[in-house]
């Protein structure tokens, strides 16, 4: 496969394939496969790290609950570390507010019935991959009567995401290597812009390198054919129509919104907002909270690196006032964070010297 | 707002060692601390200390009592010790419960009887309900050297080869899925074992091996790490070598972990000369904890102070220190 790609790409022009998915961008470091693709190739990073989208207004809302008598927060574990415009949830917890840890939205169900005298805020980030999850926790909590559980929600929506990356000129991108866990959800034909709209080159690819390898071969074989359309190289789990039940579920709980997106500012219909009849459930319409709107003066170009026009070790604090554990930008909170996966395999220096 | 001490701080890593030599090491500074190796050589004696929080206190394969003999047997084994000399320290919350306390207590005695060690001296001290988890058992152990062998950084050198006990990631694995609710797979189970006799084997058909490590806190990745360092040589390892159980594997996957990083309780890294490494790998495949033990990688002169990894497709990637705690990914 390998030498497939090296064949298909020699002779042609730069080419830059984007991955919008963390959980490839992990993958692709792991298994070394930028270090055998050949130097026309180039991958980069979009925004595919649900941590490192959310913006600094909702981390300091999530922390001005926190700070608030009987409230308490439920998070995937990721979130804790993420800076807000001064300060962090991990900050925070450590001053006294309380903060769990859960590892499904539904471990909240538990969480709210354990502490009837405390409000359980959890915090709904991600893409449409956890949404489904969220929905039927809210589902659930309306069934079994529980008035303590709430939402604070940012759920985002990926093809939104690459439309506006489309239509910025500074973003450069041959091809996209589409998220495959999103497209079990949501669909191979939701992407079908792509390539009818952009005429860009697009295909969804598994998680393990072979997979990538296949995807990235399609992407080549497309551009060489002249082609864009949206390949499925994860036909095993991936259909053209997603999972109509997750679907359902979230079309009953949410309706799509406009949504601020770290580094992209605010992106149309790339949100979701939960209906009104979940109203007792937005912990923002229950209790609305005002924080102040900081503006953060630093060299952070976490907002770059998200769409790609940059790369990490091109933003000055990179390496050295930016690290996983004193993270100044989101991208280097999460493991699958740009930053954070450039920074833990070698930062700029993928080679392993071969010379003796 | 004064600096905190974050979970991460415990957790083996980048950070662990920042504490340690920020805090721990200036205050107390000697030559024999300084070595840095899991015990301590004084003479002909070796001796090490642990503490022991796991949670949950029970796990497939072990509990606390059985984690906390096991562990300081292990870190006198591996610094070229026959360990003797147990002592143990336990601290209880108030309320806990008796039975669970009897069973660990036996669990501890049953380890010591295996690994041939004697528990010699102890503490009890109750906390009130709230102001400890259950139970924190601390170890210490003393051992005696053996003769002729020098378990040290300053002995490995390019060409030498890389052995590993068996597969890896089947305690993290065990314990992370009971926490997170996971339904662990039928035959994983934490490997927590005494390795004390299956290290004095080795070391009686091959004195001569330079380091011995076993991989508990950030796994292989740390442990390889820290060799690198300390010994100011490449390692490099091949990713297909690794012996790694399925179902681990598949854990991995599902919470987003790298199964290098994650911790064992009962496997060594050895790392010996190149022209004895098949008899010491058939000596430890005979003992019942070495059963799946492999060669997986050697010593290289570049990268000194690096870590790569071969991985399935052929590409190196460098092994970095893992940075410390572990979090499941969120989508």
């Amino acid at each position: 496969m390998v030498k497939k790609i090296s064949e298909l790409a020699a002779g042609k022009k730069h080419l830059r394939f984007m991955e919008v998915c963390g959980t490839h961008t992990v993958s692709i470091f792991r298994s070394g496969i930028r270090q055998i693709l050949p130097d026309n190739v180039e991958l980069v990073s979009g925004p595919g790290c649900p941590v490192c989208v959310t913006n600094d207004d909702y981390i300091d809302k999530a922390i001005a609950y926190s700070q608030q008598e009987n409230f308490m927060i439920a998070t995937f574990g990721d979130m804790l570390k993420v800076p807000g415009s001064r300060s962090s949830l991990s900050a925070a917890q450590s001053e006294g507010a309380e903060i769990k840890i859960v590892y499904s939205p539904l471990d909240c169900i538990k969480l709210a019935q354990d502490n009837p005298d405390k409000k359980i805020i959890f915090l709904a980030v991600g893409f449409e991959t956890t949404a489904p999850t969220a929905a039927a926790t809210v589902l659930a909590a309306k069934a079994q009567g529980i008035r303590n559980l709430f939402m604070l929600s940012a759920q985002k929506l990926v093809p939104p995401a690459l439309k506006f990356l489309l239509n910025d000129s500074a973003v450069k991108v041959d091809g996209f290597l589409l998220p495959g866990h999103v497209a079990v959800i949501i669909g191979a034909d939701a992407f079908n812009f792509l390539a009818t709209d952009f005429k860009i080159p697009s295909a969804i690819g598994g998680f393990e390198a072979e997979e990538i390898l296949s995807a990235l071969l399609s992407l080549l074989e497309q551009i060489d054919g002249n082609r864009a359309e949206v390949s499925n190289n994860y036909r095993s789990v991936v259909k053209a129509e997603g999972n109509v039940a997750a679907k359902k579920i979230l079309a009953q709980v949410y309706e799509v919104t406009d949504a601020e997106w770290r580094g992209m500012g605010k992106i149309s219909a790339s949100g979701l907002k939960m209906r009104d009849e979940f109203a007792t459930f937005d912990i923002e319409r229950v209790a609305p909270i005002d924080i102040e709107h900081v503006k953060k003066k630093n060299a952070c170009r976490c907002g770059e690196v998200l769409r790609g026009i940059v790369k990490p070790i091109d933003c000055p604090l990179f390496g050295k006032a930016c690290k996983p554990f004193h993270a100044v930008g989101a991208c280097m909170v999460s493991v699958e964070g740009v930053c954070a996966a450039w920074f833990k395999y070698g930062g700029s220096n993928f080679k392993w010297e071969e010379k003796f | 707002m004064g600096r905190k001490i974050l979970m991460a701080y415990g957790a083996g890593g980048k950070l662990s060692s920042e504490l340690l030599h920020e805090i721990i090491l200036p205050a107390f500074d000697n030559e024999i601390l300084n070595e840095l190796h899991d015990g301590a050589k004084i003479g002909r004696l070796a001796m090490t200390t642990d503490s022991y929080v796991v949670r949950p206190i029970f796990f497939r394969g072990g509990d606390i009592g059985k984690l906390s003999i096991c562990g300081t047997v292990n870190d006198l084994a591996v610094t070229g010790a026959i360990p003797k000399y147990i002592s143990v320290g336990v601290i209880l919350e108030e309320g806990f419960d008796f039975d669970d306390l009897k069973k660990i207590v036996n669990s501890m005695a049953a380890a010591a009887k295996e690994a041939g060690v004697k528990i010699v001296t102890g503490d009890t001290k109750i906390v009130g309900r709230g102001q400890a988890d259950g139970i924190f058992i601390n170890t210490a152990g003393v051992g005696e050297l053996i003769d002729g062998v020098d378990i040290s950084a300053k002995k490995i050198c390019a060409g030498m080869k890389i052995l590993i006990s068996g597969t890896i990631g089947d305690h993290a694995t065990t314990i992370l899925s009971e926490r997170h609710g996971l339904e662990l797979p039928e035959n994983i189970k934490s490997d927590c074992a005494p390795l004390n006799k299956m290290i004095r084997e080795i070391l009686t058909v091959e004195p001569k091996i330079s380091m011995l490590r076993d991989a508990t806190r950030g796994g292989v990745a740390a442990v390889l790490n820290e060799i690198a360092q300390a010994a100011n040589v490449g390692i490099l390892i091949d990713e297909e070598k690794i012996p790694v159980r399925e179902e681990v594997r598949g854990v991995c996957d599902i919470l987003g972990f790298d199964v290098l990083e994650l911790a064992n309780e009962g496997k060594i890294i050895a790392i010996v000369p190149a022209d004895s490494s098949e008899k010491i790998l058939s000596v430890m495949k005979k003992n019942i904890y070495g059963v799946d033990a492999a060669e997986i990688g050697e010593v290289v002169k570049n990268s000194a102070g690096k870590v790569g990894l071969k991985t399935a497709l052929g590409a190196i990637r460098i092994v970095d220190m893992p940075d410390g705690e572990l979090v499941p990914r969120i989508c």
